[in-house]
């Protein structure tokens, strides 16, 4: 504890732009876990962006002369295919890398989506309180009181299927999450002295509201968005594995996984591959989870 | 105590409202006409039509058509399936047993996993033993459990020959469900071989169904326990010469699973929601798959039912342990 205070003096002495991010650099670093999976996670994204590049193939191109080939390293693969191909002919590790940028894209959109959202109400309801505070708290109330799958399910169904309505449904089931964390974290900021000072020195409700109170109310709701992504993924490709998200022959993971369930006994490549992508892809994000916590909570950080 | 009870209560009343509001609405926001919706892909005549619309009570204004719902739901009455014209109560009577008890032994599986690797991580904190645990938990919280189900299969059914695939018990059993569970239906008429036919069905969806609130329990027992641990009676207690299996065992574990508790019941959510996934892998017959398979056959009466009864269970569960809560810690009445 003592060789880490006497690291950050330097540090605090200097009015620096980049002291915020030294120290919470200093605290993430710490969780070797949470290096790894954002070192993964960069990966990822490397994958989805090179997609095009790194990929052998298009993801919906099919070699009639190949179907359910197996990995390269079994009897009966070939170096064409490095992880196999699936039942219409289409390499699988094309189709994973593809698969990247769906799986990314949902986190984006949901987490976008519901954080908007849930500042929007979470700042009105803890701002204004009374009756608004009430009708908006009931609602989050309403739609947290259902099982998120379920409730994600029904609405898909009224939707349509489809990978967009997918990300529409379980943002507004996530949504709540953010609302009730920036209602809670505003109720504790509003009484605070800067933002007495604030008012009395003019300020009106929106700039109060945005420019005041709401940088201060960062860290949990970014915790909040890293495991929201991580929710996401797996709601859509749970989703998707119900046939109710993105459509064959999209390549997202979830959906691959639903048309590979009928070989499951014959060719355990199909299977296998798209689950790992996920559980990878989660993983590495829920790690990054739990340091961006330890290094932007500091009630929870390590002592 | 009362006055506890009863505020929670009110609490409820909102919800309760707000559940009902949803599955009334739910049919009626599917798009186009909420007739032709619930009578499926065959359609109905334009005579049946007009019937069923006076029936339904849709000309009539949306606030009595609430109304009128709201009282058939509170009677018992909520409609009969359009692909199996049974009344969906009665449907959902047959099920949801299934699910109960895939449920059931799922959290024991958690449990009985969970909460002695959480106490033992946290008394050898920072050991080889805890951080192999968290790792695993971690990895367990961020499974994809539709394809963690898929891979059971491929080694124990497909690899090993184990289990079987799917369904509750194999198909030359048959007899009259007395309480709805297998594995006790079975030991009532005797049967060990169907006993153990529904065991060997039973076990893989449970593991499945109970890997995310194993990795949640095992993580809450451990934080529960590293928190008591740190207490004043807790050193007391190793002061006044205890042993060390007494301090933990006793003193600590008791005021640490009033956390777990809460968890365990606030994870009753998270089951209904993997059984969905769960019972679809599987082929399990319970309300999970009742669902999703209604979805695809446009049975929208079953799903409207289904997201009421599912919603009030999670309801009236999350309820239980609000007060058990307070029973067992007396610290939060007085709030």
């Amino acid at each position: 504890m003592m060789s880490q205070s006497t690291e950050l003096t330097p540090l605090a002495a200097s009015p620096d732009r980049m002291l915020g991010f030294r120290t919470f650099w200093h605290y993430f670093s710490v969780n070797r876990g949470a290096v790894i999976g954002l070192f993964v996670f960069i990966l990822l994204v490397l994958a989805a962006v090179l997609a095009p590049v790194l990929a052998p193939y298009a993801p919906d191109v099919q070699d009639k002369t190949a179907f359910l080939r197996p990995p390269a390293w079994q009897a009966g693969g070939s170096a064409q295919y490095l992880l196999g191909t699936d039942a219409v002919g289409r390499d699988m590790l094309s189709r994973l890398l593809y698969g990247a940028r769906f799986s990314l894209l949902i986190g984006a959109v949901v987490v976008t989506l519901s954080l908007f959202g849930g500042i929007t109400l979470g700042l009105l309801a803890g701002y204004f309180r009374g009756w608004v505070d009430v009708a908006i708290m009931r609602v989050m109330d309403l739609i947290l009181a259902f099982p998120s799958l379920l409730l994600a399910l029904v609405l898909v169904t009224i939707l349509g299927p489809g990978l967009f309505n997918a990300m529409l449904a379980i943002s507004l089931v996530l949504q709540p999450h953010f609302a009730r964390l920036v209602r809670a974290a505003v109720m504790a900021e509003k009484s605070r002295e800067y933002v007495v000072a604030a008012k009395v020195a003019g300020a009106g409700h929106l700039r109060l509201m945005l420019r005041t109170i709401l940088p201060n109310c960062l860290a949990p709701l970014i915790v909040q968005g890293t495991l929201s992504f991580s929710n996401a993924i797996l709601e859509a490709a749970a989703l998707g594995f119900l046939g109710l998200g993105a459509q064959p022959p999209t390549p997202e993971w979830g959906t691959m996984l639903a048309s590979a369930r009928e070989f499951i006994l014959r060719a355990w490549w199909v299977v296998t591959f798209p689950g790992l992508a996920i559980l990878i892809t989660v993983l590495a994000i829920n790690l990054v989870g739990d340091g961006l916590r330890d290094a932007l909570d500091p009630k929870l950080r390590r002592s | 105590m009362l006055r506890y009870l009863l505020n929670k209560i009110a609490l409820v009343i909102p919800t309760l409202i707000g559940i009902t509001i949803c599955a009334f609405a739910f049919v009626r926001l599917l798009p186009g006409d909420p007739i032709l919706a619930m009578a499926g892909e065959h359609g109905v005549a334009p005579a049946r039509y007009e019937q069923l619309k006076e029936q339904f009570g849709y000309n009539l204004p949306i606030w009595q058509q609430y109304a009128r719902y709201v009282g058939e739901v509170a009677t018992g009455d909520f409609g009969v399936s359009i692909s199996s014209k049974r009344p969906v109560m009665e449907e959902f009577k047959t099920l949801f047993p299934a699910t109960m008890e895939l449920s059931f032994f799922a959290m024991i599986f958690a449990m009985v996993l969970g909460i002695p690797a959480g106490i033992v991580a946290a008394v050898k904190r920072g050991s080889w033993f805890d951080q192999s645990l968290m790792g695993t938990a971690l990895v367990g919280y961020s499974m994809p459990i539709f394809w963690w189900g898929l891979l059971l299969i491929i080694f124990f059914s497909g690899y090993l020959g184990w289990t079987p695939v799917s369904g509750r018990i194999g198909l030359q059993f048959f007899f009259k469900p007395i309480t709805g569970f297998m594995t006790i239906d079975t030991l009532i008429y005797g049967k060990w071989d169907a006993f153990r036919s529904a065991l060997s069905h039973l076990v893989l969806p449970a593991i499945v169904l109970g890997t995310i609130p194993l990795a949640v329990i095992a993580r809450q027992t451990r934080s529960a326990m590293l928190e008591v641990l740190g207490e004043d009676y807790v050193r007391t207690a190793r002061a006044k010469g205890l042993s060390s299996a007494r301090v933990i065992g006793v003193h600590a574990l008791r005021n640490a699973l009033i956390p777990v508790v809460t968890t365990i019941g606030l994870q009753v959510g998270t089951l209904l929601a993997g059984a969905i996934l769960t019972e679809t892998i599987f082929a399990w017959p319970g309300i999970g798959k009742w669902m999703v398979d209604s979805i695809f056959k446009r049975d929208y009466v079953v799903v409207q039912s289904g997201l009421l009864l599912i919603a009030l269970i999670v309801m009236a569960v999350n309820l239980i342990v609000d007060v058990l809560y307070a029973v067992i810690n007396p610290r939060i009445r007085a709030a």
